[in-house]
């Protein structure tokens, strides 16, 4: 297990303040002229080195993202250089992750140095750190963080006595899960609908207003400073080769004690769920499915997921993926159809509605849910709907359609007996009310 | 208007129909002396020539503001919507689409309490059909105002409270770990007009660790440990 000491987020549960003299306490801004005075090449290898990858869910490598950026800022039409931009994507919302929520309410300080350390890497001008709209007390504590950093000089001209100057904006989403796609947050951040761009050009290139642009996560972004100051070697130690570094785990559903714990990378399922959750409710014969990294990734019948190590190559080989380390998990009081369809109601309800496969197929989708869920439909249907996935799937602009299209899939692998004896039961009743 | 059943997509959200009477109570809409405050500084985090970035933060100031003349949640009439087009120098169809595309731009008027309920998979799992039934049983209904003007029912998507599900956001606050009894608590106290305490209402929880002993970070519960002479 993970000891206490190399723990990066130490005040996760809020039993402290967030303040920055409290933050300060416990090692936040630390002399943190000295980090950014390595220079941003610096950081970048050293960020590379720590093996870091993105935690919003795609698992992208964090270092080799910075390094998109331009070391020249690209001129605009008049010849003027463009600005560089860093946007932190806290629109967290993808059902069962609730992790970035923790880092702002009880460990802002965290993210907002992260912010000058990646921004100065990257030679941002600015950080907007865009924040889910539905987190507004969180987002009343992060502006108040903010204000904070600016007024101890730690932000602003002369960011923190580095030299480098360096603003950092909160913008509150207002209830759009699309906003967390990243040409969706770009679109939204300049005052529009959140649909998703085309890409290319990818934002690096032109983002927001234009301009080079990263977007990366909040918990990417709140571990930059520590493996700064701890070095790329101590944050590898932990994790597979691959799968380094330690991870905000959030555990929901059928589980003792639901929890959001920072661990390993690689932790197996069962000692994670032991360790921190108190097993699983009603014991392990109980424990019926699992949907390792939030709801866009496929679901895992649980006798498959026991030894699982909890990262991105181990929840792949079990046919998911790791996502956020959204936990959702399971027990045989579940009605899994259900549970699924409920899923499906959610891409509807969010998808932004620019591509036809995704607009139509969500609500088509979650219609024909709701009848397996019943068992009001032919077992044809079943062949249908997963057709049907397919055509969603890779077939709109941005992720969302796979999203919607991979949970079903999940369902329909693992327990089409299930769907299949629903099936068969509604048509016998209705037989015999015919009868 | 486009429609999916009883359950309408974002895109079919609907707008209050203008009238001349809306006009009369909210044609001369326009910032006091604080939001006129709130709203310039808003309108500086964005660079120069970029003011449209700010019409999401100032559609939300504007719905406060209507909230606390009406005292409820707020909501965003159309007089109110052009105000914030004219200050941003924008068209009033750039603003309407952004009002109607996220969720939680009122378009319609609400209650006192705006009572959302998140029924996605993780709070269904902790029982959130149970909250729902709750709320049917004082009366609200998913859409609706009940007739005091106290309460407006939403069932939202997952609102991030997870790992303490489940869990209902009432205006500002949010109410987690909740049990039909612990919920009907909060909204007794809310119609007495006091303010429940926000957060969990699982007894012996502080925010979202592992209820009972601590499985991490012991330390940090009784003092602000620095963990760095241990490195």
């Amino acid at each position: 297990m993970l000891a206490d000491k190399d723990r990066i987020f130490t005040n996760l549960y809020g039993f402290q303040p967030w303040n920055l003299k409290a933050a300060q306490a416990r090692g936040d801004w630390d002399n943190t002229k000295d980090i950014l005075a390595k220079g941003p090449d610096a950081i970048i290898e050293e960020i590379k080195a720590s093996g870091l990858r993105g935690r919003g869910g795609a698992g992208f490598p964090t270092g080799m993202k910075w390094s998109f950026m331009p070391k020249e800022p690209p001129k605009d039409q008049n010849g003027n250089p463009k600005p560089s931009f860093l946007v932190i994507n806290a629109d967290e919302s993808e059902p069962g992750s609730c992790k970035d929520r923790e880092i702002i309410r009880h460990d802002p300080h965290k993210l907002i140095e992260g912010a000058l350390v990646a921004g100065f890497a990257m030679r941002a001008r600015a950080a907007y750190i865009y924040i889910r709209g539905e987190y507004i007390r969180e987002a009343e504590t992060l502006f108040a963080a903010v204000r904070e950093a600016y007024d101890a000089g730690l932000l602003g001209k002369n960011a923190a006595g580095s030299g480098y100057d360096f603003d950092v904006f909160v913008h509150r989403g207002a209830g759009a899960y699309i906003c967390g796609e990243e040409t969706a947050m770009i679109e939204s951040l300049e005052g529009k609908k959140g649909q998703p761009r085309l890409k290319p050009p990818f934002p690096a290139g032109a983002g927001l207003y234009g301009c080079p642009t990263t977007v990366n996560n909040v918990e990417s972004i709140a571990v930059a400073p520590t493996i700064m100051r701890r070095g790329a070697s101590w944050f590898s130690s932990f994790g597979r080769e691959n799968n380094k570094g330690t991870k905000l785990f959030q555990i929901s559903g059928h589980v003792e004690k639901p929890c959001v714990v920072e661990e390993s990378m690689s932790i197996p399922f069962r000692e994670l769920i032991e360790k921190h959750c108190g097993g699983i409710r009603g014991g392990w014969d109980n424990l019926l499915a699992v949907i390792p990294g939030g709801s866009s990734v496929p679901l895992v019948p649980g006798h498959m997921m026991m030894d699982v190590p909890m990262d991105f190559d181990g929840c792949k080989e079990v046919g998911s993926g790791l996502g956020t380390a959204a936990l959702i998990v399971m027990d045989k009081s579940t009605d899994i159809v259900r549970a699924i369809s409920r899923l499906s109601h959610f891409y509807m309800h969010e998808s932004c509605g620019q591509c036809t496969p995704c607009r139509e197929g969500t609500g088509w989708m979650y219609r024909v849910m709701e009848r397996l869920r019943t068992g009001d439909a032919e077992v044809e249907e079943i062949d249908m709907l997963q057709q049907v996935t397919k055509q969603v799937e890779g077939h709109t602009i941005c992720a969302l359609g796979d999203a919607a299209a991979w949970p079903i899939q999940g369902l329909i692998k693992h327990f089409r007996p299930e769907i299949e004896r629903r099936i068969t039961e509604h048509s016998a009743s209705m037989q015999e009310a015919a009868e | 208007m486009l429609s999916r059943g009883v359950h309408p997509l974002m895109a079919a959200r609907h707008l209050e129909p203008d009238t001349p009477e809306l006009r009369a109570r909210w044609g001369s809409f326009a910032w006091n002396a604080e939001n006129a405050e709130k709203a310039k500084e808003v309108l500086a985090r964005y660079p120069a020539g970029r003011q449209r970035s700010a019409v999401m933060p100032l559609l939300d100031l504007a719905q406060r503001q209507v909230g606390a003349e009406t005292n409820t949640q707020g909501w965003l009439p159309i007089p109110v919507m052009e105000y914030v087009a004219a200050y941003l120098d924008m068209p009033i169809i750039r603003v309407v689409e952004v009002a109607s595309f996220y969720t939680m731009y009122n378009l319609v008027p609400v209650g006192r309490y705006h009572v959302q309920v998140c029924g996605t998979t993780p709070c269904m799992l902790r029982g959130s059909d149970d909250i729902m039934s709750a709320c049917k049983k004082r009366g609200m209904h998913k859409g609706h105002t009940t007739d005091d003007g106290l309460w407006t029912l939403t069932e939202v998507e997952c609102m991030g409270n997870c790992a303490s599900a489940p869990m209902v956001q009432i205006n500002d606050d949010n109410y987690e770990d909740l049990t039909v009894e612990s919920f009907d608590k909060v909204l007794d106290a809310l119609a007495r007009g006091e303010t429940p305490k926000p957060g969990t209402q699982l007894p012996g929880r502080h925010t979202v660790e592992p209820v009972g002993e601590p499985t991490s970070l012991a330390a940090m519960v009784k003092e602000n440990h620095d963990y760095r002479g241990e490195w």
